[in-house]
């Protein structure tokens, strides 16, 4: 059980990363990640934001599917991914300033971020269980924050470089990420040796 | 004041602007999450394309329809219906009718809801002008997409596998280059594509005379978005 969960998690992380190896969530990691702190705070925000996501879009397609109601699907899980960001805003806002501090300008931006709504959905479609739904959340999550932390350390090399002009801005930073991509391509295969067989 | 021909020529502009001097992928950087992933094989930037104009037109006439009832701090929640709603639609017809596109677009069909184009369009376009006017920017951004997406999976099919649209294309001699239609080859393809439109548009306005320094875009990839200006002027 938990080595399953392990290969899940890892898998999430380093074979399957969100941005760099299923390019969901590829606007915040190239317009948020030019500063590091930046980076560490829209990564742990969208990481609280999937798993509460995924914790209640899970249930929610089980009534849906229980209902016979499963192609609205995607209506239902956008709409409530809208709700929740705005209540984790509101309640965090109210009971915990300091990390709305922190956390807070990224929240209003994660509501419309492919990768949350797409680990809701891929969390259902991959048939996992409650509890390996919220692993594969958290997953998603950490890998994410991981590409973004790399990622800054990547861009603040790149700024001070000087690349012929037409490549100046995002087709230079669209460049050096398929680099950071090229370098998860060596993970293929490490989870599978590491934990059995997926 | 507007004169026919004059109301033509502006109606084509709202038509072709989405095609090149504001190209959702390759000028405006936006929706760029299905653009490197989908963008494999040409079927499949195809596909794609056609899903979200289909869902752009229709989204975009709506919204258009209900320009005059939606509260203002209601629109956002109510936009996103409407285009989920759409979104639902599409997929309904291209799980029933194309199985393998299904397959192959998999979790990226229900995620054009959360494509910034489309949101965009309603928010800064569809909702602020006449029905005629938002189908042809939605279908003029549409195929601007489409554009993007077909030689964007043009390039990484032909490189990559050798075949254009399944018809293999180089010689056997030439072997593949597989990491083209992996992920890094999408970064890579990506920011050469638009390195090209900025030189083309920096050569454009050189020969227009107007300055050229203007044909740099901004760095930031989520300023172009309508999401983020939306929220900061509700704040």
């Amino acid at each position: 059980m938990m080595a399953e969960f392990a290969a899940i998690l890892f898998s999430m992380i380093l074979v399957n990363n969100y941005v760099l190896v299923k390019f969901l969530g590829v606007c915040p990691f190239l317009g948020v990640s030019k500063k590091l702190d930046s980076a560490v705070g829209m990564g742990c925000a969208v990481t609280l934001v999937m798993v509460l996501a995924t914790s209640v879009t899970w249930p929610l397609q089980q009534l849906l599917d229980a209902l016979g109601l499963g192609y609205l699907q995607t209506i239902a899980f956008i709409l409530v991914i809208a709700v929740l960001v705005q209540m984790l805003e509101i309640t965090v806002k109210r009971f915990l300033p300091a990390l709305h501090e922190a956390l807070g300008v990224y929240l209003p931006l994660i509501t419309t971020n492919c990768a949350v709504l797409g680990v809701a959905i891929l969390a259902v479609d991959e048939g996992y269980g409650y509890p390996e739904a919220l692993v594969c959340a958290l997953g998603a999550g950490l890998g994410f924050l991981l590409a973004m932390v790399l990622f800054s350390g990547v861009r603040r090399r790149v700024d001070e470089a000087d690349p012929p002009r037409a490549f100046r801005g995002m087709p230079i930073t669209l460049m050096s990420a398929a680099f950071v991509s090229l370098s998860f391509m060596g993970f293929a295969g490490v989870v599978d040796n590491l934990f059995g067989v997926l | 004041m507007m004169s026919g021909m004059a109301k033509g020529k502006s109606m084509f502009t709202v038509f072709s602007k989405g095609i090149l001097a504001e190209n959702p992928a390759l000028r405006q950087m936006l929706g760029l999450c299905p653009t490197l992933a989908v963008t494999t094989a040409v079927t499949n930037g195809i596909g794609m394309g056609a899903a979200t104009t289909f869902v752009l037109v229709c989204s975009g006439v709506v919204v258009s329809l209900l320009r005059g009832v939606i509260p203002t701090n209601m629109r956002l929640p109510a936009f996103i219906t409407v285009i989920a709603g759409f979104v639902t639609l599409v997929m309904m017809i291209v799980e029933a009718y194309l199985p393998e596109l299904n397959a192959a677009l998999g979790i990226y069909l229900p995620l054009i809801v959360v494509n910034c184009i489309v949101l965009g369009r309603a928010e800064v376009f569809a909702s602020k002008h006449p029905v005629r006017e938002a189908a042809l920017d939605g279908f003029g951004m549409g195929v601007g997409f489409t554009v993007a997406l077909v030689l964007m999976s043009a390039v990484r099919e032909v490189l990559g596998a050798g075949t254009f649209a399944g018809i293999p294309v180089l010689p056997d001699f030439i072997e593949p280059m597989t990491v083209f239609v992996m992920p890094p080859g999408g970064f890579a393809v990506l920011g050469v594509l638009i390195a090209g439109s900025v030189a083309v548009e920096a050569l454009r306005r050189r020969a227009d005379g107007s300055e050229t320094k203007e044909a740099m875009l901004p760095e930031d990839a989520c300023a172009a978005c309508g999401m983020c200006d939306l929220k900061e002027r509700e704040a």
